[in-house]
């Protein structure tokens, strides 16, 4: 036991800490600070930002310890922070909505200090450290928003650095700087991490302590009249204070279990366009305020504006000296939130009245869903990183495909592929479940054989095989009615279809059957079709019709012997003319044929 | 300022605000703290793949004399969020021994899993780390030796007579026990 040098009485353990490190003194300090008028709800916002900040300090370090910043991981980290590590999705989602919840904060805060005149003399450096902590807290969000390198982030960041770019005189050079180098990629993530994780905190807490020392300094400007004879801070106030924070801790689990944490979009792809790319809504006045100004003027909305703005805040301290001077102050700041408000609500509205921004939305967040569903697959994800897990998924670009080359004359399910009209009516088939059983059965139907869902506005309108479905098929008697059944069957068969793939399995015997019949006399196929080997080059070799090889090799070359020949319709050649790369042939026809990875329902989540 | 009367200031009242403060306080920051320290935790529950015999090297390969060679390993590495086919994940010492077999040795010293080298002039393996030295089978030669355990044998299995297939695991580095991670 130590003994205290004057006499021999042990030294109790606390008293002996306190000795060496005069904590009850700091504590006497923290805790019982006045209260001018006592403890007031009105005065716990200030704390709740301190607390806001403790959870993203906290929450962020433990982010930090899974995330890797690089434009081949920092997706793919996240994601696995979101959808694999232990309540993963729960931290991120605290991170993030606590951010949100601190700009709403800062906010109030900021109102509160004006309309109370907190800012007024003798506390204007607790004022300018206040706002120096507002930018301060922006540039955690802004930073923050790129880390997952998901496409929401990454175009948004595009275009908030390249509003630094139209900076006056150092524009360009700033903007390489940020971005860490000409084009964005892993310098980007890492220069923007660094400020995220590394500069901004430290300088918040830098200027936390400042602003705290200011304000202990000065004291807290009561609200007269004061109800109550003033009071120490604990423990009434740090009650108050505590169920502030509890409440907005409250508010935040709330939505991040509501959403189940924070959305995480597709990876970054420059090469994929985004009109979904919004920044996040505390920053929707701003982008909203750019488009007022025409190209070459961006400088004024990016720029000027808003720091002459920044700057008549920073000045409220001497304006409020004024006689008027406060009453321009409170008013400046209304008339500054009613016009952020204004203009969120405009962005907001202008979105929602646009149909092609709820299209952007709904495919934003269809691809989102799809790339966890392919990172999860067996194969998972690829050591080049999860964005050519999208580049390489047929359902995702199987329909963009189809939209850009094949809708201009074929619908699929009577859209573009995308779920769009395009400006021209269809002038040839429509392809949705091509060379299945039912397709085909429409085309052997003579009813349906010259709509445009088939033959109807191509050149084969009144072509072999239309005359064929409606003169021959037309007047086939029950007998031979049955048998086109088997040989639509076996012919459909021949697709190897995923779709059918059970049917096909099980119909073994018909297919046998109908095989024999579409080479036989009854049906009559081979006079104008080749089928394994037999029958009349007219129209298309049904070897293998509807499979993978076979529609590679239609789509690649339509006007070969093998299919039209001469007599190919408007089809471009797009392997043969290399319109379409063979990996997007292949897309496309995995797509059409409905060949894509899909996850197992019991490992869906 | 006016004059305001010493408040009257009730012990129970005051407790029930401190114990109050208190817990509100340490529930507000509770619950951030257990979410992050919950993800911090996760590495826990990650099993290193037991995967099974892979390939490593056609029995031509490894010398007729019985002296070791060393051969890559490969297999599927899965690492967090990546699973890539066909890359390194290690290395063995293989060796015929008697009757036709072969003996797979892992690299990885058992003492601190330093990467041990075979000299082939003092025929022996040796850890350029600690200095432990093992013989050919794989025992602690010298009894100085930091390894608490001989090199890690693996099991092995010679297929269609050409080709040398090795269950390769890890084992715990600085235990006398060959336990699997």
């Amino acid at each position: 036991m130590k003994r205290s040098p004057s006499d021999d009485r042990p030294v109790k353990p606390l008293d002996w800490l306190d000795q060496r490190t005069g904590y009850r003194k700091l504590a006497h300090e923290v805790l019982f600070e006045n209260v001018p008028g006592g403890a007031r709800w009105r005065y716990v916002w200030g704390s709740t930002l301190v607390f806001c900040f403790t959870i993203q300090v906290i929450t962020g370090i433990a982010l930090w310890f899974a995330y890797s910043p690089s434009s081949q991981t920092a997706w793919e980290s996240v994601y696995y922070i979101q959808h694999e590590m232990w309540g993963g999705w729960f931290l991120r989602g605290l991170h993030h909505y606590t951010a949100q919840a601190m700009t709403m904060l800062l906010a109030v805060h900021l109102m509160q200090v004006v309309i109370d005149g907190a800012y007024k003399a003798p506390r204007e450096f607790n004022f300018w450290s206040g706002i120096i902590l507002l930018c301060l807290t922006l540039g955690l969000s802004l930073t923050g928003y790129l880390l997952p390198w998901d496409q929401k982030g990454y175009w948004a960041t595009r275009v908030a650095t390249n509003i630094v770019a139209i900076t006056p005189f150092i524009g360009p050079e700033l903007q390489q700087l940020v971005v860490g180098g000409a084009d964005y990629g892993h310098h980007t993530l890492t220069r923007f991490f660094a400020l995220h994780a590394g500069v901004i905190p430290g300088a918040i807490i830098l200027f936390i302590v400042g602003h705290i020392y200011f304000f202990r300094r000065h004291g807290l400007t009561p609200k007269e009249p004061r109800r109550r004879p003033d009071a120490a801070f604990w423990p009434d106030q740090v009650l108050r204070d505590a169920v502030a924070c509890l409440a907005v801790l409250a508010v935040v689990v709330f939505l991040v279990i509501r959403t189940r944490g924070a959305e995480l979009g597709a990876p970054a792809d420059p090469s994929e366009p985004f009109p979904a790319a919004r920044p996040e809504w505390y920053f929707l006045f701003l982008f909203e305020f750019l488009k007022y100004f025409p190209g070459g003027t961006e400088v004024w909305g990016a720029i000027v504006i808003p720091a002459l703005l920044m700057g008549l805040l920073a000045a409220m301290p001497f304006v409020g000296n004024w006689r008027l001077g406060h009453r321009f102050n409170v008013g400046f700041l209304w008339v500054m939130l009613a016009g952020a408000g204004w203009l969120t609500w405009l962005a907001i509205a202008e979105d929602r009245a646009n149909p092609d921004h709820a299209i952007a939305v709904n495919t934003a967040e269809r691809e989102a869903r799809r790339v966890i569903e392919l990172a999860r697959s067996p194969a998972g994800i690829p050591p080049t990183g999860a964005v050519g897990l999208l580049r390489n998924d047929p359902l995702t670009q199987g329909p963009k495909l189809f939209a850009k080359h094949c809708a201009s004359c074929h619908r699929f399910d009577g859209h573009d592929g995308l779920g769009g009209q395009p400006k021209d009516p269809a002038s040839a088939a429509d392809l949705k479940g091509f060379a299945g059983r039912e397709w085909l059965t429409g085309l052997l139907d003579p009813n349906r054989v010259a709509t445009p869902h088939y033959f109807g506005a191509t050149k084969f309108k009144a072509g072999k095989m239309v005359k064929y479905v409606q003169e021959d098929v037309a007047g086939f008697p029950p007998d031979d009615r049955k048998l086109l059944e088997k040989t639509i069957v076996a012919l459909s068969a021949e697709a190897g279809l995923k779709s059918q793939r059970d049917r096909d399995r099980r119909d073994t015997a018909l297919i046998v059957e109908g095989k024999e019949a579409l080479v036989g006399t009854r049906m009559n196929c081979a006079e104008c079709h080749v089928f394994h080997g037999k029958g009349e080059t007219v129209g298309p070799d049904l070897t293998g019709y509807g499979s993978r090889q076979w529609l590679l090799d239609f789509i690649g070359n339509p006007a070969h012997p093998r299919f039209y020949g001469d007599r190919n319709d408007r089809m471009p050649l797009f392997g043969e003319d290399k319109v379409l790369p063979q990996a997007e042939l292949s897309l496309l026809v995995d797509w059409l044929r409905g060949e894509w990875f899909e996850p197992a329902p019991v490992a869906a989540k | 300022m006016e004059h305001h009367p010493t408040p009257p200031a009730p012990d129970r009242r005051n407790f029930l605000a401190k114990a109050a403060a208190t817990v509100i306080g340490g529930i507000t920051v509770v619950i951030p703290a257990a979410s992050g320290l919950l993800v911090l935790l996760d590495p826990l529950r990650r099993k290193s793949a037991d995967g099974g015999a892979v390939f490593v090297a056609n029995l031509a390969a490894v010398p007729e004399s019985g002296e070791p060679r060393k051969f890559p390993v490969l297999a599927t590495r899965v690492d967090a969020w990546n699973r890539t086919p066909d890359v390194p994940v290690g290395a063995v010492y293989l060796q015929r021994v008697a009757g036709g077999a072969v003996r797979a040795l892992n690299v990885a010293c058992p003492h601190a899993g330093c990467f041990v080298d075979f000299k082939s002039a003092r025929n022996n393996y040796h850890c350029p780390c600690h200095n432990s030295s093992f013989a050919l089978d794989g025992k602690v030669l010298d009894p100085k030796s930091p390894s608490p355990r001989p090199l890690d044998t693996l099991e092995t299995e010679v297929r269609n007579g050409t080709e040398v297939w090795v269950k390769f695991r890890n084992f715990r580095a600085g235990v006398h026990e060959k336990i699997p991670v």
